[in-house]
């Protein structure tokens, strides 16, 4: 098999020299995880620059994660679960938020810009919602910059 | 023979009869499964998508025929018929016909070289002729089991003694052109009939020039053009010049609701499938432009009403209403199809590019044949024969009917059939329970501690749904260079069983004793490469998935460059994470072996009986103050016994068993615990009382909508349905003309669903009216009539009773107006395009079906979601439609949508099949991925114990001799994995197996390496 059996338009170009973000996105299996599958299913198109992640639940996500992408170069790091009331862990996303708005804080102390990181709800059954923020983070990250790490 | 048996035989290896024996062999049992064709898999093998989630069916399917393949507790029998059943249940002795293979399976390792090199080419079934197979050939690329045959009559050396290619090649001396048919015989206690279909071949059907004009195709053969696999690769183009099809027909009904043919019955699925076909083909190609040419959309199904919303103003699918095609002509020229068709009086003609006949469902081939052999009986269109309140009982006790052998039917309700049957299957054998122990020899484990990891990576093509945009061959190139990679390679399907067989042998080549498959998404196949490692000696979790598929290949189409770049970091940052990963072990848990059953109605007490049946204990728990449910409301009779007859002797048997405690009165107030294990209070009269349980059924049913339209509580001559039918079954019905209002309270604004029962109630309410009284004129006021399957019956005998059907227009309700005594009903008549009044002196209303109000509380208790309608929702709508995500808990009734009694019933039994896949095991094994306490980390500081939410954790005493010394333990039968005590521990002595700090850290650092080159 080899993929000149395919009919494609041709790829877009990206725009020489245009920054492209590196994106770290965690997925809880139940919620986002099988959202992401859907916009997969659903043949959504996005940005390729994001990596994912799967753990059982967003409330998996240490902080310590998140620090470590950012300190491996990461401009961005998403994490993505269940909506509020919808957790499979019943309210493992409760404790998600509180951790992500402290460590936001904890970032800003830092002099990091805590809008790298981002926390989102998108269910099984939103692939467009996933496809969105996707889209959405991207061009927030973009308008940022690379993170300032990277110049280090 | 007459020792008793613990053994079914279950004849058809679609989807129905795999999944009865997949839940007989979870529950304990030996199945026989046979299958006439050289592989299981049945049509939905053959279909691209499945409608309404517009899932790749062969993705679904597959692990189902792989799990049944290779369950230590199945025989599958492949080019096998069933000859003679003799004996009465539950002693019955099988003759079994097995036809040559001419290739021995045990040898056969599917490499293929021998297809390679067999000069015989021959038209073939799973294409629909559309592409050629060789004469010894597997059906399809994932056929289960991956073994060759050979199809003798093609065969040059079976024929002329001639050729022998294939024996020359085989480099398994497989190849045996001596083999003869062998008769066998075994013992089962039951039987379950699921030989599935027959496409309708509309050959006959000469007006639509179907095999003289190339341009017109099959639903199954534009099934084919649609597929990955298929003769065009997925491309939509046209037979006669491979161009792209800009304007498209769809015509339904060919072969069905056609007297002429034979077929008076309704399909049922055709509708779906269009649409279906119409939205994927649209989806994937550019100017595609479907027009569907319809008698009634029957979209009766759970969430169908949306799907055809979406397609007609999403997609802007065109629907044409309420027409008949009378003929297709050709273009000699162009190829291209004229086709005249009549809306109302009127005729038109218009011209298309391609046309697809949207052929309806007939009985099996085999239909005679079997019902002459094992002396079933078949309906007037040869069809198994069935009634409505046993459908999974042929008329010989002891073997059962599931699928589309009984009526045509879509996938969901031939799979909760299927459980069904497997539940009605095991009442004759349940005494003869074996344990997966006496099967299944625990496989030795190869010790992989201390060894430096030697990683394994199988890299999918998924036909081309991966290898059209990710370059395949250069990830794999790539990944051979990463360290501890030992072994790489692409694979046309990684989860096919030749695939599983070749990892295997990887394996043991390469002494590989971590494995990656770079593929589709761990949550469908996860399991299935688990178990193939697992046979290999490999601790399953010394396994690791990169989704290049779903998050990559299909959400990247344009960007082939970067896609494939995304790939190989996707490999790279699971190879990383596999380097770190552990064996972890599973421990057994005990399991309570009783149910309970919320809801006390048909579905609840039907559940009960079968689970009571196999002498289990179950608990009917029901809120109101009696068993019984709506059918207590149904009257009009259904063959012969009115519902509530039928009700009321159920009743007296849940009564009368003492397997079942009813609890009356009563509602369910807390669900603590885990499957197998649940402790549920239930609130009763007498106080709150805890019952322990392995397994809770929901069946709670759903309410009928009271009208606030049409005057209904204020007008006496106003009423229901129900009310009607009181009226007729007690004599206090004397009008004279009747008109009855359909989709009220259904396919509106409010409630766009349809509730897929009220016109055929009406149906049968107007017949009962007209054989009451011949004189009564009756007026059904319709959008479609939706009479699915032998319903379609119904509606041709009230046509023929003088029922008069108006068809009004979806946007427009008729008006009701009182005028002095009189009622007047203006509607808009669709057909002759303008408003007429009629002076009813009886108007009713069929009322839909709501969900109940009270699902949401239930839906919080045992931690599943409910659909946007507002019923629950089960954990997958196609292949798992009576279980919920959560394990152990099944649905069925009303609770999960309107349905019939029939259907209701079959579900009943399809969740009491399922729950009894839990409760009859003496264990269940935990999941391997729970938190695990570093003992010399810990200092029990206490932090993790309120964070779980299973309270999984408790803080103890650590030393005996000094009382303030602290630590945390997990109860592993508790622990769910969910890792949320371990992000939460201070000092890093929680970790979560499977999802270990380091693990996860090992794929941040491999994501943000700065990528292959």
């Amino acid at each position: 098999m080899s993929s000149d059996q395919a009919v494609h338009a041709e790829p877009k170009a990206a725009e020489s020299g245009e920054f492209e973000p590196k994106l770290i996105v965690f997925c809880c299996n139940w919620c986002s995880y099988a959202g992401a599958d859907l916009a997969g299913v659903s043949r959504l198109q996005m940005p390729t620059n994001f990596r994912v992640i799967r753990t059982m639940c967003s409330a998996r996500v240490d902080p310590e994660f998140v620090l470590r992408a950012f300190a491996n170069g990461a401009d961005g790091v998403l994490i993505l679960g269940c909506h509020p009331a919808d957790c499979h862990y019943i309210g493992g996303n409760y404790r998600t938020r509180r951790r992500i708005a402290l460590l936001r804080v904890l970032l800003e102390q830092y002099g990091f810009n805590p809008d790298r990181l981002r926390l989102e709800w998108v269910s099984a059954s939103e692939g467009q919602k996933f496809q969105k923020t996707i889209k959405e983070f991207n061009e927030v990250v973009k308008e940022m910059g690379p993170n300032p790490i990277n110049d280090e | 023979m007459s020792e008793k048996t613990g053994s079914v035989l279950v004849v058809g290896g679609g989807i129905g009869g795999v999944q009865t024996a997949l839940d007989l062999a979870e529950s304990g049992f030996k199945v026989y499964l046979t299958e006439r064709k050289p592989s299981i898999g049945g049509v939905m093998a053959q279909l691209d998508k499945t409608f309404p989630t517009n899932d790749c069916s062969m993705c679904i399917l597959s692990p189902k025929l792989v799990e049944a393949a290779r369950h230590p507790m199945i025989t599958m029998m492949t080019l096998t018929e069933v000859m003679s059943i003799e004996g009465e249940a539950p002693n019955f002795t099988v003759t079994l016909k097995k036809h040559p293979r001419y290739v021995r399976e045990d040898r056969c390792v599917g490499c293929g070289l021998c297809a390679e090199k067999c000069p015989s080419k021959v038209s073939s079934e799973y294409e629909v002729g559309m592409m050629q197979r060789k004469a010894i050939f597997v059906p399809y690329a994932q056929a289960v089991p991956m073994k060759y045959s050979i199809d003798a009559s093609n065969c040059l050396w079976l024929t002329k003694q001639r050729c022998g290619n294939c024996k020359k090649v085989c480099p398994a001396d497989a190849i045996d052109y001596e083999q003869k048919e062998v008769i066998e015989k075994v013992h089962v206690g039951s039987v379950v009939l699921a030989p599935g279909f027959e496409p309708f071949d509309p050959t006959v059907k000469r007006e639509y020039g179907y095999g003289e004009f190339k341009n017109v195709v099959t639903s199954l053969e534009f099934e084919r053009i649609l597929s990955a696999t298929g003769p065009y690769q997925g491309h939509v183009v046209r037979p006669t010049d491979h161009k792209t099809p800009k304007k498209v027909a769809f015509i339904q009904c060919v072969g069905s609701r056609d007297e002429k043919v034979g077929n008076p019955y309704c399909s049922s699925v055709c509708c779906m499938y269009a649409l279906k076909q119409a939205i994927i083909a649209k989806e994937h190609t550019a100017g595609f432009e479907p027009h569907i040419f319809f008698m009634d959309i029957r979209a009766f199904g759970k969430e169908f009403e949306d799907y055809r919303a979406r397609a007609e103003n999403e997609y802007g699918i065109k629907l044409y209403r309420g027409t008949r095609v009378a003929s297709v002509d050709e273009d000699p020229e162009s190829k291209n199809l004229t086709l005249r068709y009549s809306v109302g009086s009127d005729v038109s003609e218009q011209e298309f590019d391609l046309v697809i006949l949207s052929v309806g469902l007939e009985p099996t081939k085999s239909a005679k044949e079997i019902s002459d052999r094992l002396g079933v009986q078949l309906n007037p269109y040869g069809f198994c024969q069935t009634t409505v309140y046993n459908p999974l009982e042929t008329n010989r006790p002891g073997i059962y009917v599931t699928g589309a052998f009984s009526s045509p039917k879509d996938i969901p309700t031939t799979v909760a059939e299927a459980s069904g049957a497997a539940a009605k299957a095991g009442k004759h054998v349940f005494e003869n329970r074996i344990s997966i122990d006496d099967v299944v020899k625990e496989t030795v484990e190869t010790d992989v501690k201390g060894q430096e990891a030697r990683i394994g990576v199988f890299v999918c093509d998924c036909g081309i749904n991966i290898a059209a945009t990710v370059n395949v061959p250069s990830v794999v190139e790539y990944v051979k260079t990463l360290p501890n990679v030992v072994f790489a390679e692409e694979n046309k399907y990684t989860c096919s069983a030749d695939s599983q067989e070749l990892i295997k042998k990887k394996i043991k080549e390469h002494s590989l004793n971590r494995v990656v498959v770079a593929s589709c998404t761990p949550r469908t196949h996860e399991a299935l490469f688990q178990s193939t490692i697992k046979e290999a000696g490999l601790n399953q979790f010394l396994f690791e998935m990169a989704n290049i598929r779903d998050q990559c290949s299909w959400i990247h189409m344009h960007e082939p460059e970067k896609a494939t770049q995304k790939a190989k970091d996707l490999v790279r940052m699971a190879v990383a994470k596999s380097r770190f990963l552990e064996p972890l072990s599973k421990s057994r848990l005990g399991v309570t072996h009783s149910a309970i059953v919320v809801g006390g109605g048909l579905a609840g007490m039907t559940a009960a009986l079968d689970m009571a049946a196999q002498d289990f204990n179950v608990d009917l728990v029901e809120r109101s103050d009696k068993l019984g449910g709506l059918a207590l409301n149904l009257m009009t009779p259904e063959g012969g016994i009115s519902p509530s007859k039928y009700i009321a002797d159920l009743i007296e048997k849940v009564k009368a068993d003492d397997h079942i405690t009813i609890r009356l009165n009563s509602t369910i107030a807390d669900v603590a615990g885990f499957v197998g294990n649940y402790k549920v209070k239930v609130k009763t009269p007498e106080g709150e009382k805890e019952i322990e349980t392995g397994a809770i059924v929901v069946a709670t049913g759903g309410q009928e909508y009271k009208p606030k339209e049409y005057m209904y509580g204020v007008e006496k001559n106003v009423v229901t349905q129900n009310e009607l039918e009181d009226k007729l079954a007690n004599g206090r019905f004397d009008s004279k003309k009747v008109v009855m209002i359909q989709c009220v309270g259904s396919r509106n604004k409010d409630v766009p669903y349809c509730s897929r029962v009220c016109c055929s109630k009406a149906l049968k309410n107007a017949i009962e009216i007209k054989k009451k009284h011949p004189k009564t004129e009756v007026y059904v006021y319709h959008k479609d009539i939706r009479s699915y399957g032998f319903r379609e019956l119904l509606y041709k005998e009230a046509g023929e009773l003088g029922v008069k059907f108006i068809r009004f227009p979806e946007d427009k309700d008729p008006v009701l107006s009182k005028d002095g005594a009189v009622l007047k009903l203006v509607a808009h008549d669709q057909i002759l395009g303008e408003d007429i009044l009629v002076k009813p002196d009886l108007v009713v209303l069929s009322t839909g079906t709501r969900p109940n109000p009270d699902n949401e509380e239930l839906a919080k208790m045992v931690k599943v979601p409910l659909s946007k309608d507002g019923y629950f929702l089960e954990a997958h709508m196609k292949l798992r439609p009576v279980d919920f995500a959560t394990n152990g808990v099944y649905l069925c009734g009303l609770a999960h949508w309107p349905k019939f009694m029939d259907e209701t019933i079959a579900q009943a039994s399809g969740a009491a099949a399922r729950a009894m896949t839990i409760i009859s095991k003496e264990f269940l094994e935990t999941q391997g991925i729970i938190a695990a306490v570093n003992e010399d980390v810990c200092d029990g500081c206490g932090v993790c114990e309120p964070v779980c939410e299973y309270r999984a954790i408790t803080i103890v005493g650590s030393d005996s001799n000094d009382p303030s010394k602290l630590k945390a333990v997990v109860n592993e039968g508790l622990c769910m994995g969910c890792g949320t005590c371990v992000a939460a521990c201070p000092s890093g002595a929680l970790e979560q197996k499977g999802f270990k700090t380091s693990q996860i850290l090992a794929q941040i650092d491999s994501a943000l390496e700065g990528g292959a080159k």
